[in-house]
């Protein structure tokens, strides 16, 4: 399988099961959708545009890039499946907790997956303790994976930031005797970001999420407090400071667009103008009754947004004032495994999200789905079997929408939140999400071809 | 070649036999938490 597509004056393709990328020429481009026929077929067809001895020539070079294995190439990922099961192990392993520290937040962002902070159910802070056992089963679920991973997430974790240092440093304390590496994230909204919080994080967490959405009034539009005031002014100097601190790296901006502004480049430049080097703006996942979800008929103009966005992004860097923006940053040559490529994020398995009380369910976008509860760190270290399965079992051979897409290799199936929120299943991923995915895929192997070209 | 420059040309197969040992981050956890993008995570062993 190939996926070939025209961006800024460039014919890409890419060689799907391979992972090849190629920047080619007008004449190539025109043959790839006839390597089917004879080689004369193929001259006659393209008589009209290119003489006999270019298409011979282009072609030569194409049967030489397919016998390589780098066009065309074979699909060996199913046979290997086949072969070695669908790549569960008989104890699920746990390597990473999304704790949710607070179910509560000073804000009322209208479209907050989690009802504005509370995930549907009561307003409660996590305790130290409840959060230590969280560790506790972290270690003990963890097997012989050394690296795990810790997100304090909410509604607002600073509103229990107490407690988050007690977990932190209790995580640090059994790591000496449990041969764990953990890693710490906070996502935070930034309104309560004081210095004792940024000293705390910069000593102790690998990555910070600071959420805004871009200009103030897309920003205030849908970021709120609970008496409707706006937070841009208040939250931009202290994020500002924050990244500031931790030189530009190691953080994100995360902000969200939704159909209120569906010309998101701007915010993601006006972060960049702000001077922020790490940013990560994405599409709202949201009901069909809210008034800003994203639809079908958004899709030409977003697709527009991400390509002018790409070009302006690959300008910036070639001038060295470029920025990281989360979904172009696509690594050809070190990226993550075969493997990881085949099952995505681990959610229900790998991952899981802990509540204040201590319930487990797949990821933080399934709490407060009583279905999906799979135990509770504060009754000991079993989870539900029939879940973890159901979740593990997943990869992008199991899903038939993902088996026949170019860009399997790239986002390894979706968010099964997504899928299931949508189609009510875990195995048919949210088609506006999909289509997102494609277009930014397309935008960030343009951006690698033509860094490649310099 | 004439017509073709290839930016890139991994070998998937050979990828496999060193592929899975879970140390890697999860996605999820990096920076977006609505959407999956695994392409840009790093692999521990490189």
């Amino acid at each position: 399988m190939i996926h070939k597509f025209k961006m800024h004056g460039s014919n890409i393709v890419l060689d799907v099961n391979s992972g090849a990328v190629h920047m080619v020429d007008d004449i190539a481009y025109d043959i790839l959708d006839h390597m089917d026929n004879s080689d004369e077929e193929i001259v006659n067809g393209l008589s009209g545009k290119y003489s006999r001895s270019e298409v011979m020539e282009t072609l030569a070079e194409l049967k030489q890039l397919k016998a390589e294995g780098q066009l065309f190439s074979e699909d060996f990922m199913e046979e290997y499946l086949a072969e070695h099961g669908p790549l569960s192990h008989s104890q699920p392993i746990v390597k990473a907790l999304c704790l949710h520290i607070a179910h509560d937040c000073n804000l009322r962002c209208r479209y907050c997956f989690a009802s504005t902070g509370d995930f549907g159910t009561q307003r409660t802070l996590m305790t130290a303790e409840t959060g230590k056992r969280a560790i506790d089963f972290l270690i003990e679920r963890s097997g012989t994976r050394r690296n795990l991973e810790v997100d304090f997430f909410g509604g607002e974790p600073l509103l229990n930031f107490e407690a988050v240092k007690e977990i932190v440093l209790y995580a640090l304390e059994r790591q000496k005797v449990s041969n764990k590496n953990f890693r710490f994230t906070i996502t935070t909204n930034a309104v309560l970001l004081n210095e004792d919080h940024k000293k705390f994080i910069n000593e102790y967490m690998d990555n910070v999420v600071l959420s805004i959405d871009g200009r103030p009034e897309v920003n205030d539009r849908m970021r709120f407090r609970a008496d409707g005031r706006g937070t841009y002014e208040d939250i931009l100097p202290k994020i500002m400071d924050m990244a500031e601190s931790r030189e530009q790296d190691n953080y994100y901006v995360r902000g969200t667009f939704t159909r209120e502004n569906l010309d998101f480049s701007k915010d993601v430049l006006h972060l960049a103008d702000l001077g922020f080097k790490q940013v990560s703006v994405e599409p709202v996942v949201a009901a069909k009754d809210t008034g800003y979800d994203l639809r079908e008929e958004d899709l030409p103009g977003l697709f527009r947004e991400y390509e002018e966005l790409v070009y302006e992004y690959v300008k910036r860097h070639r001038e060295s004032d470029g920025f990281n923006f989360f979904h172009f940053m696509l690594d050809l040559e070190q990226g993550p495994c075969l493997i990881k490529k085949l099952k995505g994020c681990g959610s229900g398995h790998e991952y899981l999200a802990v509540t204040p009380e201590g319930d487990l369910y797949p990821c933080h976008q399934f709490v407060g789905m009583e279905g999906f509860k799979m135990g509770n760190v504060n009754h000991g270290t079993d989870i539900s079997v029939s879940i973890s399965e159901m979740f593990e079992k997943q990869n992008i051979y199991t899903k038939p929408d993902c088996k026949k897409c170019w860009a399997k290799f790239f986002c390894s199936g979706g968010c099964a939140a997504n899928a299931w929120q949508f189609n009510n299943c875990l195995d048919k991923p949210y088609e506006i999400g999909c289509e997102l995915e494609r277009k930014r895929v397309e935008c960030a192997l343009w951006a690698k071809a033509v860094e490649a070209c310099e | 070649m004439k017509h073709i420059k290839t930016i890139n040309a991994p070998a998937a197969k050979k990828d496999l036999k060193n592929s899975g040992c879970g140390e890697c981050q999860t996605s999820c956890q990096s920076a977006c938490k609505t959407s999956c993008t695994v392409a840009n995570q790093k692999c521990e062993k490189r």
